[in-house]
């Protein structure tokens, strides 16, 4: 579900296909028939952006069928736990949970904590955009008792009945008439599923950015959660919900921390809006848990900090602490180009990103770019990024004060370095070729720029440049390159002074003695010479010889709950990891991911905290109290459960919740050329969906300017049924346009069964889809989809709804026409002459000096306190 | 010891992983530079095998006007087949090639050697599978099982990069068993599956595939012919002779093929109308290809409305089989 596995992930698809070969059945859950769905021995197709209804329709299904894997909820979920009286469900409130401030649209996620805790919930500045870090489930501190639980079940407060409750209305009638799938469908899934789980049998969910773009993105996988925990699915081979990313190496990406609100490591970034971030024992305090296995986070960031400052980082200055710099806000993708659009933003550096098509809201994006003072383009090609100010719609490119630099990029096999995958699996890849010309690769151009000015900095006593003469940068230089293994070395970690490599995240210390670039990376190269990430030693199951997975070259996480609670393998079929009593040990195919020596029957003893306060059968060391969460007492700023709410833009009311269309606390943007559409607009009645094909990558900056994979999909196209074609007068391979507030876009149709018309609440709703690979530069070109799309967001991680949306289609080139049809057209990229252009630099130095003044960044963000010749971009967040 | 082929259909996920891999290892341009149109054709915008397609993916869109589906393969289905050449035990091309530019390698494979080639075109009119192509150099062109990797023992580049290894290259009657294991589970789960390649096809394709439905759903001849199938019994078959009769009857062959070519436009509803046998379509029994259908009307069907629908360059006229070009007729 979610995903478009054969198509968006081909080579990993491979296993899919070997596991069918040996007897697995697939099903795919999507609204589209795509290549994944020919390969499937069912597919589904359900209306886009109604995952949930569907999932919690299987949570009501197993739970109201008996169909639960009784001991292993019992031991490894919270099922047990009682929940505060100050929790409320949706369904006493009509779709809301308790803890809404309807001014804010936020929750005050206080109120869903356990009973009897201190939620001790990060302060938050009410006009904050950014929520509560995430990793690490802060929050929830059990420093005074473990959680309230009655084994037995009864409790009305305890987990399990709240969960059954929120999801009694989840049937399969009303399943069908959300989704538009019929009972019959639904159920055979249902069934499938549960007879596929248990002791001798395990089911696994592949997801991709089908289920995580969305306002309710994160509840999505929340949902699979539930039923994954209740279905005894995790920990175990065959089972778990695993995350297709995007790009070859995203996963490492975010483990090596390109997102603004973590630190390597899933370390939560400091934030200059949480209070007691403004210390690093404050920082512990709030976001390191005193029990499970994130009781070891001081060892983990101090050697971290360690790995960034060096010398620099010692005990008197919190080890650096204060060098690291502190968020003001929601720093991610959109609310960024809000804040370039706003000329608060005034420098940017796109490497390997082409927002200008592949950005949502594209125009908008575009816009922002030309309030830039400086733009660098690094890219394989000169990308319609690079090219922003040329765009077709810009009428006078000269009007665009944006200096624009380009440098060519080393593609990947013209360097040495890591992809990390999405089993976690970091596997090393050689330099191949040199590369021609001038082209360099990110670590060449990184390196050369922190040397450079490191060069500028030298000698500065100005105090904010502290941290940039404090960043220890030594690498290893080969041809003016800093060497891809050394830069691995740090994030491996070593002992100091000696700078002895370390073996494991046991290894590193709170005291100054290790430095570690990523805790969860330790072992990589443990020894000098060793790196595992380029070791290829396959055998016939794990092969644990091949390449590193972190944590601890561990495949599979949370194994200790492929075995039951008194350390037996659940079947032997299902063997995976286990105690071996006359050992005295866990033993197994896998790394165990438990203390090596820990008996299933020990008893945790709570105030000893850390590991010793769980019990041996607590196999989800990660969280405070050992157990996976069916339902979030903290750490979501959404709601504990999840909750079926129409996308953002919809053509049908919420048939659960009336009075809640939409996600109550999404993240919206009031900027210019940003409308939305309201659930239900007759104007705009059918439901689109953006996606990728296997012929190109992304926003094709990687494959439009190949011909021989342009050829293979040459042109923009929009996947329309016959039905829906019929009644526009549409015809296969003719002229579309496609329009919503946003822009309008014309492109080839593509007219196929594959795509059908749904049947949803009594009616028949349409729904097309278009692939987003194109622009206008490349051998080949076409209209930018993402034009589209509007600016809106899940308010955990501000991900986009580009999954869904509503649009208008009719047959022809009309985009002009239409645009100018458009109440709140969106305007081409706005003049900027060089008055303009001091005026707002004035203005920008005088916000700064008042913000400085009192004190607060933030505020620049939020409300810029000068004028603009653009609508406010204040944004709710 | 030949070598071939095998490909799993059933398997094959269209990523066109292998007609990328083809283009690269032998150096062929893409048609135009890749500025080519949408064909609108499902997600097929190659067309055909060419001069410059070694490799050529098929996409079949078979849905019920109700969509309904009944497990894998049954009901709504979109196939998906990585064409290529075949290899043929009996060749038609290499039969009637008047230089002998056409050989049998050590592999078993079928080889144009471009320095010997003067492009007469008789291999295309030969090939019942529409392989064969001129280029622009005026010479014949098709796969040849990367001819240069398997001499230093590679397999080919398409093999290669298949990622669900729908494509599998060795040794042909290793394979031929993998197939027919594969048949039968299949089979057991209620695909009417079947191999087409087997001898009653011209001998034995080296290149074989697994189908699940009729061949000429796949673009492919029910019962393909060779020149030689015209040739007398007792005739004695020196190359010569057989080259000279061969080109006669492919004559005759080549133009009834280009009669039947009506060349039909697309319809407007797209690739939905191609025809669905449904399950139990393919084979009546055994692993034998189904009943034959008229090869005439089978071309008309594939290469018409694939040819009108991209706007590419036709294939050359053929009212003289080798256009006198080859000097066969001097």
């Amino acid at each position: 579900m979610g995903s478009n596995f054969a198509e968006c992930h081909p080579v990993g698809f491979r296993w899919a296909m070997k596991a069918r070969e040996r007897g697995c059945k697939l099903i795919h859950v999507d609204p589209r028939f795509t290549r994944t769905s020919a390969m499937c021995d069912l597919h589904v197709a359900l209306r886009a952006g109604t995952d949930i209804a569907f999932l919690g329709g299987l949570v009501n299904h197993i739970i109201s069928h008996d169909r639960w894997f009784k001991e292993y909820v019992l031991h490894y979920t919270n099922a047990a736990t009682i929940v505060a009286e100050t929790f409320q469900d949706t369904e006493d409130l009509d779709g809301l949970f308790s803890g809404f401030d309807p001014e804010s649209r936020r929750y005050d996620t206080k109120v869903w904590a356990y009973e009897g805790t201190v939620a001790g919930q990060p302060e938050l500045d009410k006009s904050a955009n950014q929520p509560p870090a995430k990793e690490g489930q802060p929050g929830v501190d059990f420093r005074r008792m473990p959680p309230r639980t009655d084994p037995t079940l009864q409790h009305p407060r305890c987990v399990f009945q709240i969960l059954k409750r929120h999801y009694a209305r989840y049937t399969p009638e009303m399943v069908s008439r959300i989704c538009g799938c019929s009972e019959a469908q639904f159920l055979q899934v249902a069934e499938a599923l549960c007879d596929n789980s248990g002791r001798e049998r395990t089911s696994a969910f592949v997801y991709a950015v089908g289920w995580t773009q969305h306002t309710v993105g994160v509840q999505y996988i929340r949902t699979a959660t539930i039923v994954q925990a209740l279905l005894g699915n995790v920990g175990r081979p065959g089972g778990g919900i695993l995350a297709l990313r995007g790009h070859a190496t995203i996963q490492g990406s975010t483990d090596i921390a390109t997102l603004y609100n973590l630190l390597p490591g899933y370390l939560p970034a400091p934030s200059a809006q949480v209070r007691a971030h403004d210390t690093l024992e404050g920082w512990l305090a709030n976001e390191m848990p005193t029990t499970g296995w994130w009781a070891n986070g001081r060892k983990y960031m101090v050697s971290f900090l360690k790995a960034w400052y060096g010398a620099a980082a010692t005990a008197e200055n919190e080890w650096g602490y204060q060098f690291l710099p502190k968020n003001v806000g929601d720093h991610s993708h959109m609310p960024m180009f809000v804040a370039m659009h706003q000329r608060v933003l005034r420098g940017f550096m796109a490497m390997g990103q082409n927002p200008a098509v592949g950005g949502q809201n594209a125009v908008f994006q575009r816009g922002a770019m030309a309030q830039l003072e400086w733009l660098v383009v690094k890219d394989l090609f000169v990308t319609e990024t690079a090219d922003f100010w040329n765009a077709p719609d810009v009428e006078d490119p000269s009007a665009i004060g944006t200096e624009v630099f380009f440098f060519p990029s080393a593609s990947v096999p013209e360097m040495d370095g890591s992809f990390t995958n999405t089993q976690r699996l970091v596997q090393w890849h050689e330099k191949a070729i040199e590369s021609p010309g001038d082209c360099r690769s990110d670590l060449w151009f990184t390196h050369q720029l922190v040397k450079r000015l490191k060069k500028l900095y030298q000698g500065s006593t100005n105090p904010n440049d502290a941290p940039f003469l404090a960043m220890e940068w030594n690498f290893e230089e080969v041809d003016g390159e800093a060497s891809a293994e050394s830069v691995l070395r740090e994030i491996n970690g070593y002992t100091l002074p000696d700078r002895k490599l370390v073996k494991s995240f046991g290894d590193l210390r709170d005291d100054g003695s290790t430095a570690s670039g990523a805790w969860i990376y330790t072992g990589i190269y443990p020894e000098e010479g060793r790196n595992l990430a380029a070791a290829r030693d396959a055998d016939e199951y794990v092969s644990l010889g091949w390449a590193f997975a972190w944590p601890a070259n561990r495949r599979i996480l949370y194994n200790r709950a492929s075995a039951d609670p008194s350390g037996r393998p659940w079947s032997d079929r299902k063997r995976y990891v286990w105690w071996d009593d006359g050992r005295r040990e866990w033993v197994g195919y896998d790394v165990p991911d438990f203390p090596s020596t820990k008996p299933p029957t020990a008893k945790g003893v709570w105030a000893k905290g850390g590991m010793d306060a769980l019990d041996g059968d607590a196999p989800f060391i990660m969280k405070p109290d050992g157990k996976i969460w069916l339902y979030v007492p903290s750490g979501l700023v959404d709601g504990p459960l999840p909750t079926h709410y129409e996308p953002w833009e919809s053509p049908v009311d919420n048939a659960l919740y009336p009075k809640h269309p939409r996600n109550p606390a999404a993240k919206t943007f009031n900027v210019v050329g940003n409308r939305y559409i309201d659930p239900g607009d007759p104007a705009f009645p059918i439901v689109i969906s953006t996606y990728r094909l296997t012929e190109h990558h992304l926003s094709g900056a990687m494959t439009r300017w190949l011909p021989w994979l342009a050829s293979l999909m040459p042109e923009l196209f929009i996947e329309i049924s016959p039905e829906l074609a019929g009644e526009r007068g549409i015809t296969n391979a003719g002229w579309v346009t496609v329009a919503t507030p946003r822009g309008a876009v014309e492109c080839k149709a593509l007219v196929t069964r594959r795509m059908r018309p749904f049947q949803v609440m009594g009616r028949t709703v349409h729904q097309v889809g278009m692939p987003f690979h194109w622009g206008y530069r490349g051998v080949v070109t076409g209209g930018v989809t993402n034009e589209l799309a509007a600016l809106v967001a899940d308010p955990n991680v501000t991900i986009h709804e580009a999954k869904v949306f509503m649009c208008q289609v009719e047959a022809g080139r009309n985009a002009k026409a239409v645009l100018a049809r458009l109440e709140d057209a969106p305007r081409p990229v706005p003049h900027v002459g060089r008055r303009e252009r001091q005026a707002a630099e004035a203005n920008i130095d005088r916000a700064i000096e008042l913000a400085e003044a009192a004190g607060s960044p933030a505020e620049i963000l939020v409300e810029p306190p000068f004028p603009l010749d653009q609508p406010l971009g204040v944004y709710h967040g | 010891m030949a070598k071939g082929f095998y490909t799993d259909t059933t398997i094959c996920i269209g990523c066109k992983a292998c007609q990328t891999a083809c283009h690269q290892w032998n150096e062929l341009p893409a048609v135009n530079d890749g500025q080519v149109e949408l064909t609108g054709n499902s997600y097929d915008n190659t067309g055909r095998l060419s001069a410059l397609d070694w490799r050529h993916v098929r996409f079949i869109e078979q849905f019920p006007e109700d969509r309904s589906q009944d497990g894998f393969l049954h009901g709504s289905r979109w196939l998906m087949m990585s064409d290529v050449c075949k290899h043929c035990v009996k060749a038609g091309c290499l039969e009637v090639c008047p230089t002998g530019a056409i050989i049998r390698t050590e592999f078993d494979s079928v080889f144009i050697q471009q320095d010997v080639c003067n492009g007469c075109r008789a291999c295309i009119a030969a090939c019942p599978f529409g392989v064969v192509d001129v280029g622009q150099d005026g010479k014949a062109h098709k796969c040849t099982l990367c001819y240069d990797r398997l001499q230093h023992g590679m397999e080919p580049a398409c093999a290669q990069a298949c990622p669900t290894d729908s494509i599998r290259f060795g040794e042909v009657s290793e394979l031929m068993v993998l197939a027919d294991q594969r048949v039968a589970d299949l089979r057991a789960e209620g695909v009417p599956a079947y191999v087409y390649g087997k001898e009653e096809i011209v001998g034995g394709l080296n290149c074989f595939f697994l189908l699940v439905d009729k061949p000429e759903v796949y673009g492919m001849p029910a019962d393909p012919r060779l020149p030689s199938d015209n040739v007398p019994e007792g005739l004695g078959l020196s190359a010569l002779t057989a080259a000279v009769v061969a080109a006669g009857s492919v004559v005759a062959f080549r133009k009834e093929r280009m009669d039947g070519m009506g060349g039909e436009p697309p319809p407007d509803t797209g690739p939905d109308t191609v025809p669905h046998t449904g399950p139990g379509g393919g084979s009546p029994g055994g692993g034998g290809p189904p009943p034959g259908v008229d090869l005439v009307a089978f071309m008309s069907a594939v290469h018409g409305a694939n040819e009108t629908a991209r706007g590419r360059r036709a294939e050359p006229k053929a009212e003289g089989g080798c256009g006198g070009a080859c000097g066969c007729h001097a």
